[in-house]
Order: structure tokens, then sequence, then C-alpha cells
């Protein structure tokens, strides 16, 4: 032994000062050359403060504006369209339908194509000249609260304010008709009655995705793939095999929540509970084919849990479960639609809160499918048949 | 490279020119074999020779970069799904799945073969590998031998036509190598067409045909007599006292290939039996060894080969 140390110290080498320092080094260089080589990890590194940044810095909305509005014309009238446009200016609503029946009007708002709903009552103009201060009819969807909220806070002030000069009326100025607001599905705006349908999309989003995103990957990292790959199965039937079990976990976890938040929560479902098991399995398929073909695409158990974070990340914030959709620019708008939790959370809300029907589902329900078609499709086609 | 349809019927592996790169760098090159149907196929070479990705080629788990061949009649390249029906393949690593059963692992075999009754299949494959009793262990939690036995009882549950066993004994004690060369014969008698790489010389010697492969190229094969014959290599065997300092001596000099000592004997090679003779010459009747004319082992004829296809392709 002290041999070795006698030859060692003749060289230099042993027991140099700062030799912590020195291991650290080394393991930090050999760390940072296995970072740079596992490409996936490198880029989450950039990618999740970027994205969280611009997501946060542009894309939420707290006091959303242009907010899609349907509007039920019952006269038309110079008055009535001034106020319109007075209601447009004050950039909270945007126009996007016009009906003629209270019916159409009502499942716009159901469906959730619309936030809001503006109602011109026949003899408008001639109530107003009369002095008879009539009723204009702002309906809101208010299951979420915070959406609604400010755009109806600012509504009597605004709408005031954009009419004194086309209505030339005095200081202090005075509205001939009075603005009835009516908000809808949640009067009394409680949020946990939003949060809770959209916990149930969010939470299902994260476990579903992790369960199946981790499924191909270990089954290379344990060395089984050989195996599996020298037997007679094809990439669609190793897909079912890994994705249905994990439905029925989905299904009960769904049921589980969904459970909690009317018992404890006391939040309605006012809609069918088969058609919202039926979607929600829908829902939690999708999903589950995303993870799987995220699990296709990774090289390693971690990249796959980095994917899903990647994915689950704008899923919270996009998909307007924490704050409003329609409040979002319109190029997240668009990146939101491709994420199943935004069409779910529409899905969820709209049954548990509104009651709604199947039809007024059509779009979001095809969405899902869709979404979830385009994974299987990937996940299908990039599955590695041979271990080329 | 016309293959011969007729060939179909009594050969099991017929492939020519494969070759197949990682990376820029070739792991297997312009290999052929033929192995006839109900024999055992001995798969001979040195580590990373490229024994593990020819026997992936043939099962379609990997696509060769060239040549073509069949395996059971059907194309390499194209009748993969067909030849995976067909052939049993036993990987080298423990590749079942270690969080399931043994009855479970061969029960999920059975279902993917869609074997009309899995279980049946199962308890049957259980009592044919003497795993009774340890049907509810987990496969991860047996012997190095017993996963070695379930693995080759799985590979053989669909009833396949080829086994194809990588390194199957890798690892295994001599009494659980013995049983599965037993059985390993058992089922060749059976019709069974088995293709096994190994590193073992007792082994090669239980095969019917071998075939030695060192940095992806094949360098020798036919039966294990064939194969000593062919080597050209002449070697005398050594006894006596102080062998170690005998064996110092001639290591090096012209005319000798090899050294090695086996037991209490010292096997003394060269190709060039002139050069080696005129070399050993003035040791023969010296210090009490005896020098007598011998065929090589294999092993000679291995590390021989081993040791010039080193100097042709590294």
């Amino acid at each position: 032994m002290s041999a070795t140390e006698m030859t060692n110290q003749d060289r230099g080498v042993s027991e140099r000062p700062f030799g912590f320092w020195r291991r650290s080094y080394a393991m930090l260089v050999k760390e940072f050359i296995q970072l740079r080589r596992d490409r996936v990890s490198f880029a989450m590194i950039v990618m999740i403060p970027v994205m969280q940044l611009l997501l946060f810095g542009y894309a939420i909305n707290t006091t959303p504006r242009h907010l899609p509005t349907a509007v039920l014309i019952q006269e038309d009238s110079d008055l009535a369209r001034s106020v319109l446009k007075a209601l447009e200016n004050t950039r909270y609503f945007r126009f996007t339908r016009e009906v003629h029946s209270v019916a159409e009007f009502d499942d716009l708002l159901q469906s959730g194509k619309v936030l809001f709903g503006v109602e011109i009552p026949r003899g408008f103009e001639r109530a107003v000249r009369r002095g008879d201060r009539p009723a204009l009819l702002v309906a809101a969807d208010a299951t979420d609260p915070v959406a609604a909220g400010s755009a109806l806070g600012a509504l009597g002030a605004v709408v005031q304010t954009a009419l004194a000069h086309d209505l030339h009326i005095g200081d202090p100025p005075q509205l001939p008709f009075e603005i009835r607001a009516h908000a809808r599905y949640n009067p009394a705006a409680e949020s946990r009655l939003n949060i809770v349908p959209g916990l149930v999309g969010t939470i299902l989003t994260m476990t579903m995705l992790i369960f199946t995103a981790l499924s191909v990957t270990r089954e290379i990292e344990r060395g089984t793939m050989e195996s599996l790959l020298s037997m007679p199965i094809k990439p669609v039937e190793v897909m079912f095999g890994k994705i249905i079990p994990y439905v029925i976990v989905g299904f009960i976890q769904a049921s589980l929540i969904v459970s909690i938040g009317v018992l404890l929560f006391g939040v309605p479902i006012l809609g069918s509970v088969t058609l919202l098991a039926l979607l929600t399995t829908l829902f939690i398929t999708t999903n589950l084919s995303i993870g799987y073909t995220f699990s296709t695409i990774v090289q390693n158990q971690l990249q796959a849990m980095q994917m899903s974070m990647m994915f689950f990340l704008p899923s919270i914030l996009l998909s307007g479960f924490m704050f409003p959709f329609a409040g979002m620019p319109v190029w997240a708008q668009y990146l939101g639609e491709v994420l199943p939790l935004t069409h779910y959370i529409r899905i969820v809300r709209a049954i548990m809160l509104k009651g709604a029907a199947p039809s007024n589902l059509q779009y979001d329900t095809i969405a899902l499918i869709a979404l979830m078609l385009v994974a299987m499709t990937i996940a299908v086609t990039r599955f590695r048949r041979t271990l080329d | 490279m016309s293959l011969a349809p007729a060939s179909a019927s009594d050969i099991a592996i017929n492939v020519e020119g494969l070759s197949k790169s990682f990376g820029g760098r070739e792991v297997v090159h312009d290999l052929s074999m033929q192995v006839k149907r109900g024999t055992i196929y001995g798969f001979l070479g040195p580590n990373g020779s490229g024994k593990t990705t020819t026997i992936r080629m043939l099962c379609g788990l990997l696509t060769p970069d060239a040549g073509e061949g069949t395996c059971l009649g059907y194309d390499i390249r194209r009748d993969a799904d067909k030849i995976k029906r067909q052939v049993g393949y036993m990987t080298q690593r423990f590749s079942l799945y270690q969080d399931l059963s043994v009855r479970e692992n061969l029960e999920f075999v059975a279902r993917l073969y869609g074997l009309r009754d899995a279980r049946a299949a199962a308890r049957d494959m259980i009592q044919r590998i003497g795993l009774n009793g340890r049907e509810e262990q987990l496969a991860g939690e047996l012997s190095g031998g017993w996963k070695q036995r379930l693995a080759l009882g799985a590979c053989t549950l669909p009833n396949p036509q080829l086994l194809l066993l990588d390194e199957p004994t890798a690892g295994v004690d001599p009494k659980a190598r013995r049983d599965f060369w037993n059985e390993i014969h058992a089922l060749a008698a059976e019709g069974l067409t088995v293709l096994v790489s190994t590193h073992y010389m007792d082994e090669a010697e239980r095969c019917h045909e071998i075939a030695y492969i060192a940095y992806g190229h094949l360098l020798a094969h036919g039966t294990v007599d064939e194969v000593i014959a062919k080597s050209a290599l002449s070697t005398y065997t050594v006894s006596g006292d102080d062998l170690n300092g005998l064996a110092a001596e001639l290591t090096g000099k012209p005319g000798i290939d090899m050294v090695a000592p086996f037991g209490t004997s010292l096997h003394v090679s060269g190709r060039e039996k002139s050069a080696l003779e005129a070399t050993i010459a003035p040791y023969r009747n010296t210090r009490g060894w005896r020098w007598e004319d011998s065929e090589p082992s294999l092993e000679d004829v291995f590390i021989d080969l081993m040791n010039r296809s080193k100097d042709n392709f590294q």
C-alpha cells in the first residue's frame, strides 16, 4: 500500500488539494456531456421556461375582451344599432351570431358557442322615446365567472359613456333604458362550480398521459421488447393491449372525481350522466392514445415524463381550465383547439352545469375523436417493428 | 443468387450475402449459410462477432442492409410475420416479464400465438420444463438456470419449426447446461431445427454442424471434424515438467502460432508444419518432455481463426 502511495506521490497524482472540487468538476463535465447528448432533456430546459413565459405573458388574460356574443334583434331601429355599436365599442363583446328566435339564442349559449347574448326587445326605440326605460337584456354564460365577470361589471358605465355621444344625452348622463344583466348557469358566480368539472379533465389528462407514455419505453428499457417483437403481434394490437386496461382505470378515476365533486362540493349534474360517462370515456381514450404516441417517439422513460409535462402544461393554461378560453388571443385559441382538455372542459361544464344535450356538443365530440385518431395513426406508424 | 424453391423442404435457413452496419461499423459482412432441417447448428465466435445480429436478421428483428435469403422457406425481408409464427427466439438477455409469474408469462405467449387453450398449454409446458411448484413465482425471482428453462419453454410453446437460441447457457451451472442440451437434442429428434450460439467448446461439439464467425465474417463451417481438418493447423501435445518454462520459451518463435496449456499438457500449434517442426526439434529430446503429434482441439482451431482474422480484418 505504501509502495503505491510512493509512486503516486512521485507522479504527483495523489492527494493534491481541492480533491472534492476536482471530482465534482469531473462529475459536472460528465453530466453536461450526457445532457448535451440527451437532446430531449436539453430541449426541455429551454422550452419549458420559454413556453411558460410566453403562455403566461401573452395568452392569459383575466379581463378577457372580444368575447363571442350573439344578438337577438327583435327590432331593427337606429337606436338598436347604436346600442349594439356601443356594446361592441366597449371591446368586451364581439358579435359573432345574429339570431332571430329565443330557442336559437338559448342553444348558442348552452353549447358554449357564445359567452353572451344581447336581446333587443320589440318596440325598444319607441319605449325609449316614451321615456319608459325599457330593459335591454344581456345574458351571460357565467359557468366561468372570470370570463363573464369583468364584462358584466363594466357593462353599465361603459355603455353609458359610449352612448352619451350618440344619443346626445346630457351631463350627468342618464341612460334612457335599463341594462338587465342575467348571469346564467352559475348565478352566484361560484368558481368551484366552474373549477370542479375542469379538474375532472385536468386530473385525467395528467394520469392518463403518464400511464401510457411510459408503456413502450418500459418494454424497451427492460429488454422485453426484443421478445415481444419476435412474436407475431402487430403494432395496432400492442397499442390496444396497452390502452384498454387504462380506459377502465381512467373511468374509475373519473367516477371518483365526479362523485367527490357532487357530494363534497355540491356541483350539480344537470345533464345526462350516461352522456357524461360516454364522453368522459372518449376523452380518457384520447389522452391514453396521445400518451402512447409519446412513448413510441421518445427514447427512455425520463423523456416520456418530460414530454408528458410538456403537453400537460399548455393543457392547463390554454384549455380554459385556469383562464377564460375566449379571452385568449386567437393564436392561443388555435393551440387550445388541438388539446383534448379544451374540448372536454367545454363538454363537462356544459353537461354538468348547463344540462347540455348531445346536439350541443357535436363539435367538441368530433374534435376529441379526430385527435384520438390522429394520435393513434402516428403511434402505429411510429412503432418500430424491428430493432434497427 | 437463385434460391431453389425445392430447398425449402429440407433446408431451414438459407441466406446469402447478409450484411448489416450500425453507425458506419459493419457488424456482419457478406454472410452466407445453410442449415438443414432437423439439425442442431452451433454458431460460434467471440463477443461482438455478429452472432446476435445475424440471429436477429434471421427472425426479422433487424433488416439486412444487403443480402437475401429464406428462413423456413419464407423470405427474410418480406415475410417476417410468417417467420415469427414458426420461429422461437430465445434472447441472450432474459426478456420475459420479470413482474409476471411463470404461468402468466407462458399464458401470455400462448395467447399471443393464438393457441386454442392457453391455460392448458402453459400447464403442459410447466410440466415439461419441470417448473411445477413454481408456477406462481415471479419470473424475476427465479435463479439463472430456471429463468433459462422458462425462456426455452416460452419459445417452444407455440410449437415452432425453428429455434434460434442466443447464448442460452451463459451463466448456467454444468448440470443445468447438460439438462438443457438433452432437451435440445430431444427437440431436434422431434424434427425441430435449432440454431444455437455459444462460447463453450463442449457445447460446440454437441452440435451436428458448426459455423465460426469473427468480426462479422463467417470463417469456417461444417461438422466439428471437417472444421478441424480444414484448419490446416498442426498441433503437438507436450507433457512433462516445467511446461510453463517451455511455453515461455516457445512463444513468439518462428513457426509457433499458438501455445496453450491444457491441464497437465501443453498444445503447441503452427500453421506450417515444417516450420513448426524445425523450431521444436531442439526441445524434443530434452528435460523429459514427451512430444506427441496430435490433432488440434476445436478450441485451438477457433483461437487460431480468431488470431488470423484479427490480422485480416482489423
